[in-house]
C-alpha cells in the first residue's frame, strides 16, 4: 500500500479548502490595484503618467505611480507610518524581554527543581485556555484602578498623570508572548543530549562557559524560532491591543479596524498586501529556521 | 555540602522562572481576581466601579428585569441569555464546520511526500499569519452586494441567460458564520496535521493485510490515532469564537450581537465595566467547562502548541 496515495475525494476537498482559504487574499490584493476610490467594484488599474494624479469622478485615470498609486497615497500617510512605527517599537521591545524571560523560565522548568514550578508550569496555559477578551479587559481594569489610585494618591496632574499608551500595550503583549516562548525553549531542550555538556565540564568549563559555549548554542534555533512566533504575535495583536491602547499608541490592527468603520479606500488594500508579503518572508524564514533545527547538531 | 548545592539548585531555578512568573501572576492572574471582584460591584452615575457585594449583574444576565413594558415591578428579559446562547451554538457550529474543512486538508498534507507537506503547510500557515482584522476585511469586500461572489454568481447566471439579483450576504448571522471559519480554520488544521503524520505507516498495512478496506481502515485505525489533533484543534477553536468581537462586528453589522460584542460595548460605549466583568466570568465558566468535560472525554497532547 502506498503511504503516498490519496482518493479523488481527498484531493478534491483539499483544493476547495485551499479556495477558500486563498480566494479572500486573491480579492484583497487584487483591489490595491483598484482604479476605483470608492472601491466597491474593481474597476481596471491605474495607468501610468509623468504628470499629476488624473481623476475622473471617483475613478483614479492616471497616476505617476501608475498601478501602484494607492502605494504611494499609503507611504504619504502619516497616521499609517506612525502606526507602523508604534506597532514595530512594540514588537520589537516585548519580543527582546518576552524571548529573554521565557527562555530563562524554560531552562529553570526543564533542568530544575523548585517550589513554584508547578505554579509556573501552570500559569503558562493560561493565555490558551482563557479567552483573550477576558484578559484584556482584565488587563484594562488593573491599568485602570491602578492608575487612578496612583494619579490619585501622587498627586499627579497633566502629563504626569500615568495613563494607558505604548507602555502598556508594550507590558501587556510580553504577558501573552512570554508562554509561547517557553513553551517553545522547553520542546527544543526535551530533545537536548546531555552529553555535550557533561564533556564541556569534564573538559574543566564552569557552568557559566557551558551554558554560553555549548548549552546556548544549541537552543538558539529553539530561542529564535520562539522569538520570531512572539515577534509575529504581537504584530498580529488586536484584541489586548485594543483594551490597553492610548492617544499617541496606535497600532497598525487598530488602525485598520478603525478604517473599516469608516469610508475604505483601495489603500487599505495596499496595506494589507505588503503586510502579506511581510508575513511571507518571515514565515518562509521561520521555515528555514526550523528545518535547520531538525538537523542534527554538530 | 550536598544539601547545600541542592538547596542552590532550587534556588537557581527559582530567579530563572521568576521574572516569567511574577509577569504572569500581576498581568493574568491579578486581572483575573480583578474582573471577579468587580463583577460583584456597582457602576456610580459617572461610570466608575463602587466596590461591594451585590449579585445583580449576575440576575440581570439570566433575565431578571425591572424595566418592564406592562408595569409589572419585575419580568424575565431574555436578551442576556439569547447572547450566550447565540455565541455557544456559533461557536459550536463554527468548530463543527472547521472540523469538516480542516480534517480532509490535513490528511491530504499528511499523505503527501515529505517534499511536498513543507509547501502545503506552508500554503496554511500565510493565511494564518496574515493579521485577523485585515482577514475579516477581505470577507466584508466578497460577501459585499457589489462584491466578488455576487459578481461572479451573477456572471455565472448570465451565462446561462437566468435572471439574479444580488444576494444581501453582508450584515447576516451567516457572513458572520463564514468568516469565523475563516479566522480559525488553520488553528485545526495544524493539530490535526501533527497527529496524522505521527501514526506509523506500517499499521495502514497490518490493516490492509489484515483485510480491511480504505474506508475501515481510516474509521478503525485513523480517525481514532488523530483524535487527539481534533481534540486540541477543537480547544484553540471553539474558546476565541466565544470571545471573539470583531468579526460579528464588521461583517455582523449591528445585527449579530454576541457576548465579545455586549463585554467590548460595556467598558467602551455604555460604560458598566462591573456588568462587563459579570458577562466575561461567565463567558470564562462557560468556556472552562465546555474544555474540561472536552478535555477529560478524549484528552490532548503536545498538538496544543503547535501554532
Amino acid at each position: 500500500m502506498n503511504p503516498h496515495k490519496r482518493s479523488p475525494f481527498v484531493i478534491t476537498a483539499a483544493t476547495l479548502v485551499y479556495v477558500f482559504l486563498y480566494a479572500p487574499i486573491v480579492a484583497l490584493v487584487l483591489y490595491s490595484f483598484n482604479a476605483s476610490r470608492a472601491n466597491v467594484t474593481f474597476e481596471g488599474f491605474i495607468t501610468q503618467t509623468s504628470e499629476r494624479v488624473v481623476m475622473d469622478g471617483s475613478l483614479v485615470k492616471a497616476s505617476p505611480c501608475g498601478a501602484f498609486h494607492w502605494y504611494c497615497d499609503l507611504s504619504k500617510n502619516d497616521d499609517v507610518i506612525e502606526a507602523a512605527g508604534n506597532t514595530l517599537t512594540i514588537a520589537f521591545t516585548a519580543t527582546i524581554i518576552a524571548t529573554t524571560i521565557g527562555t530563562m523560565a524554560a531552562l529553570a522548568l526543564q533542568r530544575y527543581d523548585f517550589k513554584i514550578k508547578p505554579f509556573s508550569q501552570l500559569s503558562l496555559y493560561i493565555p490558551i485556555v482563557i479567552p483573550e477578551i477576558v484578559m484584556g479587559i482584565g488587563i484594562l481594569t488593573l491599568f485602570s484602578q491602578t492608575f487612578g489610585w496612583l494619579n490619585e494618591t501622587l498627586g499627579l496632574t497633566g502629563d504626569a498623570r500615568l495613563a494607558l499608551g505604548i507602555g502598556t500595550v508594550t507590558v501587556s503583549h510580553i504577558a501573552f508572548m512570554v508562554p509561547f516562548v517557553t513553551l517553545v525553549v522547553q520542546a527544543r531542550l526535551q530533545g537536548f543530549d546531555k552529553s555535550f555538556e557533561e564533556a564541556a565540564m569534564d573538559l574543566g568549563a564552569n557552568e557559566w562557559t557551558t551554558f554560553w559555549r555549548v548549552t546556548f548554542p544549541m537552543i538558539l534555533p529553539g530561542v529564535l524560532s520562539g522569538a520570531l512566533l512572539a515577534f509575529t504575535l504581537s504584530l498580529d495583536d488586536f484584541v489586548i491591543t485594543f483594551f490597553t491602547n492610548g492617544p499617541g499608541s496606535t497600532t497598525l490592527p487598530i488602525y485598520v479596524y478603525g478604517l473599516l468603520r469608516r469610508i475604505i479606500t483601495p489603500q487599505v488594500n495596499a496595506l494589507s498586501t505588503v503586510w502579506i508579503t511581510i508575513v511571507f518572508i518571515a514565515v518562509l524564514l521561520l521555515q528555514w529556521l526550523q528545518s535547520r533545527e531538525t538537523k542534527p547538531a554538530h | 555540602m550536598l544539601q547545600r548545592l541542592r538547596e542552590n539548585k532550587s534556588m537557581q531555578g527559582t530567579f530563572l522562572a521568576l521574572p516569567t512568573t511574577l509577569w504572569l501572576f500581576v498581568l493574568l492572574i491579578i486581572p483575573l481576581f480583578l474582573t471577579f471582584v468587580i463583577s460583584f460591584g456597582q457602576r456610580s452615575p459617572d461610570g466608575d466601579v463602587i466596590f461591594s457585594f451585590s449579585l445583580d449583574n449576575y440576575i440581570r444576565l439570566f433575565g431578571y428585569s425591572t424595566d418592564c413594558p406592562d408595569g409589572q415591578a419585575s419580568c424575565f428579559d431574555p436578551l442576556y441569555v439569547n447572547i450566550l446562547w447565540r455565541s455557544l451554538s456559533l461557536a459550536f457550529n463554527t468548530t463543527v464546520l472547521v472540523i469538516l474543512m480542516a480534517y480532509p486538508l490535513a490528511y491530504f498534507i499528511a499523505r503527501a511526500t515529505p517534499k511536498q507537506r513543507n509547501m502545503f503547510l506552508f500554503m496554511v500557515l500565510i493565511p494564518l499569519w496574515t493579521n485577523f482584522v485585515i482577514r475579516v476585511y477581505a470577507w466584508m469586500m466578497l460577501l459585499r452586494k457589489e462584491g466578488a461572489i455576487n459578481v461572479i454568481i451573477g456572471w455565472v447566471a448570465g451565462l446561462f441567460n437566468l435572471p439574479f439579483t444580488p444576494l444581501e450576504m453582508l450584515y447576516t448571522p451567516g457572513a458572520v458564520l463564514v468568516g469565523m471559519v475563516y479566522e480559525f480554520l488553520p488553528f485545526m488544521i495544524l493539530p490535526i496535521y501533527t497527529s496524522l503524520e505521527k501514526i506509523d505507516t506500517s499499521l495502514y498495512e497490518a490493516a490492509a493485510d489484515l483485510g480491511a478496506n480504505a474506508l475501515r481502515t481510516f474509521l478503525r485505525v485513523t480517525l481514532p490515532l488523530s483524535m487527539p489533533g481534533v481534540v486540541a484543534g477543537t480547544i484553540l477553536v471553539f474558546i476565541p469564537v466565544m470571545g471573539t468581537f470583531i468579526v460579528s462586528d464588521i461583517l455582523g453589522g449591528r445585527q449579530v450581537i454576541l457576548v465579545g460584542n455586549l463585554i467590548q460595548r460595556q467598558f467602551l460605549d455604555a460604560r458598566d465595566p462591573t456588568f462587563g466583568s459579570a458577562a466575561s466570568l461567565i463567558l470564562m465558566v462557560m468556556t472552562l467547562i465546555v474544555t474540561y468535560f472536552y478535555t477529560r472525554k478524549f484528552g490532548f497532547g503536545e498538538e496544543i502548541v503547535v501554532a
